[in-house]
């Protein structure tokens, strides 16, 4: 534990470095999930492809993907904006198949009544489909920002530092605290951030909370799900 | 009204991110251009991402703080292939290095084996821009190391030995090294001894004290050798390069560079790197609190 | 486009394939970790899953737990394990870490499957006599059995993308060409194990989701498609908030 008091300082720094990198990685891989998913919403044909290309965006390993990126980009393998165009990717994988399932979920006949009422396609998009769609990409928004932040740390492999850099420090002077403290300060981390995206999202879809707070009161096992 | 206040979130969210964004991107880039030509007032210092390297790392930028020139950190930048490119456009202006795999980066055939011969070749290898000021006493190289009690139940002081033993060997070391012109085929061809490989990575020394590898490639200012009752194997047939610790920098500024660093190197003795080395990995101090220590007891 | 090819004639090369460190023998090795992960993490999650499902009790628990599981840095945590339980037990750690990353998907599959079912279907099993555990076996377990798959499925792809580092601590699988790669700048043998990594993902995703479609009980299609459509994060994550 000595470790961890002695070396608060460097932990701290760490912590909003990678921070930093993570929030940059999500908010852009978010803006570029929803054009996406409202394309692949919009033209079935090109549903399937684009929700499976982006899909498997995600398998492609990160160490790798760290390594050819440069490649393709003209970027420095250890500059920052590597890691976070890489993260990005990532978020991407995960966040345009959530945006196409909110937009499903939007029931047609409310989009029908915003047309009758004279709306044209882009307020509709923005003032209808999206708030409703609101709660699954929010859902999805969570699942991202969680694994961004954690896999942000393989970063330090290719030497752009954050929290992964006392892992493989860490490793060599065979300090575990050092590890352990990494560890925790990325769960810490990335559950803070979710728990800030679960209550942006009360705020901001208040109508979630409404229905949240009618259906928790009864136990469980009552007929909560029927309606979903 | 709930629309508009999604609204009005959404705008100030994206408006936040794109500050932040913005101020990111100036990071990054500054390390690529923007550096380089103000290196003549801010001195950055790089660093591998290895514990020991940051250590001189943290000597060097100590020393030239102390000289009255502001200094950068750019720390723990991977392994040689990631940081070269950043020295070579002139991003990173010292870096803390070793003469022979330095040298085996620019030359990898090289036939050079002793110090001398390595530095010297090292000096014509290197690419204009760069320079090497005067290298350390301390060297941290590759070895073949073995454990105390491997070493006397086979009779083995040098790697030549190797080849007369029954049991069947295993190399462990960095996953590269089964690439490396001094990996196992390096071990075969010049000395005729097989060993299989098995990349242990950042665990090696461990690997071999727990004796699921019987070699290990180990660096030679590993304090562990001394600590874990290793034997280096000798290499009368120079499988291995000398690798002294060397400042890199750039060549436009190793004049007033070299006033500053040169001095430091001359105390830094193979005892002295292995001292430091303990600390860090044993003391669990921290790479700054080391070095400083360090300047100050030799009144650098 | 070029190093593509690179890539392509690095993993076509017959000499590849062969010996200890050979394509085949890191593609098995990856191939193990992963089934052994999903399976202890099966053995331990789905029952859990299940019993949280059926009773609808500690679910709250359940979800704490999947979700610090899922925020923990697999990376950090192996190198943990590995300084802990010592170099000797480095296949047990990896193994750990994998089972670790499984669990929460598994676990979110085997009861987010039971909640789907329309506790109408429930009441009517028990109405007609069924005991509890004829209704989880014969009613829940069926039913809920697609959803089941989707969770298996993505715990499946997150292990399988994970395995790679195993390589960092010398356990193989298909990161070693990676990791090497990466330290002597060779990049047909990075992006050569990066696509074989993915070769494996995409085939093992397209099995699961045939899977998936045949676990959905005939008769039961059209009304419960939509929701299948998601995937089991997704899923829970969704049932947390709305």
């Amino acid at each position: 534990m000595n470790w961890i008091l002695e070396n608060l300082g460097l932990i701290g720094s760490l912590s909003l470095e990678h921070l930093r990198q993570s929030v940059i990685a999500i908010v852009l891989g978010f803006a570029a999930s929803i054009p996406l998913g409202w394309v692949a919403w919009k033209y079935k044909l090109l549903r399937g492809p684009v929700v499976s290309l982006t899909g498997l965006l995600y398998t492609i390993p990160s160490l790798a993907l760290l390594m050819i990126l440069p490649v393709l980009t003209g970027m420095s393998a250890i500059s920052e904006a590597n890691l976070i165009l890489a993260l990005a990717i990532y978020a991407v994988a995960i966040m345009v198949r959530s945006v196409v399932d909110g937009l499903n979920s939007v029931d047609p006949a409310t989009r029908s009544a915003a047309t009758a009422m004279g709306y044209g396609t882009a307020r509709r998009f923005f003032a209808v489909d999206l708030p409703l769609a609101g709660p699954v990409v929010l859902a999805g928004l969570r699942v991202t920002a969680v694994s961004t932040i954690s896999l942000a740390t393989v970063g330090i492999l290719v030497g752009v530092t954050n929290l992964g850099y006392l892992f493989t420090n860490g490793l060599q002077r065979r300090i575990i605290e050092e590890v352990l403290a990494g560890i925790i300060a990325v769960a810490a981390i990335a559950l803070l951030v979710d728990l800030l995206l679960l209550l942006a999202g009360r705020w901001l879809m208040p109508w979630t909370t409404a229905s949240t707070l009618k259906r928790r009161t009864p136990a469980p096992k009552s007929t909560e799900q029927a309606a979903s | 009204m709930n629309r508009k206040q999604f609204f009005s979130t959404s705008a100030l969210v994206l408006a936040g991110s794109l500050v932040l964004a913005g101020c990111s991107s100036a990071d990054p880039l500054a390390t690529e251009s923007d550096a380089a030509q103000d290196g003549g007032t801010t001195v950055v210092v790089g660093s591998q991402a290895y514990y020991s390297n940051e250590i001189v790392a943290e000597i060097y930028a100590q020393a030239l703080e102390g000289a009255g020139m502001e200094v950068e950190r750019q720390f723990s930048i991977g392994q040689r292939d990631a940081y070269m490119p950043q020295l070579e456009d002139g991003s990173i202006d010292v870096f803390p290095e070793y003469t022979g795999n330095l040298l085996q980066f620019y030359k990898e055939d090289t036939e050079a084996r002793s110090s001398e011969e390595v530095y010297d070749e090292l000096k014509k290898s290197l690419p204009e821009s760069l320079a090497v000021l005067e290298a350390a006493e301390a060297s941290d190289q590759d070895s073949y190391t073995v454990t105390k009690k491997f070493a006397e139940a086979n009779n083995l002081t040098s790697i030549e030995d190797l080849a007369g033993i029954s049991e069947p060997l295993t190399v462990g070391g960095p996953p590269e090294l089964a690439e490396r012109p001094y990996g196992p085929k390096g071990l075969e061809s010049t000395y005729g001894v097989k060993a299989e490989f098995s990349a242990t990575g950042d665990t090696t020394v461990e690997d071999l004290v727990a004796g699921t590898v019987n070699i290990a490639n180990v660096f030679t200012a590993d304090p562990r050798i001394q600590t874990e009752d290793l034997v280096v194997l000798e290499d009368p047939k120079s499988l291995f390069l000398a690798s002294n610790v060397v400042p890199l920098v750039a060549a436009d500024q190793s004049e007033e560079l070299a006033e500053v660093l040169d001095p430091v190197s001359e105390k830094l003795t193979a005892q002295v790197l292995v001292n430091l080395n303990v600390q860090s990995t044993v003391d669990k101090k921290s790479a700054a609190d080391i070095a400083s220590a360090w300047l100050a007891s030799e009144g650098l | 486009m070029n190093l593509i090819s690179d890539a392509l004639s690095w993993i076509f090369a017959a000499e590849q394939w062969q010996g200890d460190g050979g394509l085949a023998a890191l593609l098995g090795q990856h191939l193990l970790f992963t089934v052994l992960a999903v399976l202890i993490a099966g053995v331990i999650a789905i029952p859990a899953g299940w019993a949280i499902g059926h009773t609808g009790k500690g679910r709250e628990i359940a979800v704490g737990i999947a979700g610090i599981a899922r925020a923990v840095p697999s990376f950090g945590l192996l190198i943990l394990l590995v300084l802990l339980l010592g170099v000797l037990h480095k296949p047990e750690a990896a193994l750990l870490t994998f089972v670790v990353l499984a669990i929460p998907s598994l676990l979110a599959g085997a009861y987010t499957g039971f909640e789907a079912i329309d506790r109408k279907t429930i009441d009517a099993a028990r109405a007609v006599g069924m005991t509890e555990w004829q209704i989880l076996f014969k009613v829940e377990i069926p039913l809920g059995l697609a959803l089941l798959v989707g969770g298996i499925r993505s715990a499946v792809l997150q292990v399988v993308a994970t395995v790679t580092v195993a390589a960092y601590v010398n356990l193989g699988g298909l990161g070693l060409p990676i990791i090497t790669g990466l330290n002597l700048r060779r990049f047909d043998m990075v992006l050569g194990g990066a696509l074989m990594v993915a070769a494996l993902a995409l085939v093992l995703d397209l099995a699961f989701a045939m899977a998936q479609k045949a676990a959905v009980p005939r008769g039961l299609g059209a009304r419960t498609k939509k929701k299948f459509h998601y995937t089991d994060d997704q899923i829970t994550l969704e049932r947390e908030m709305s």
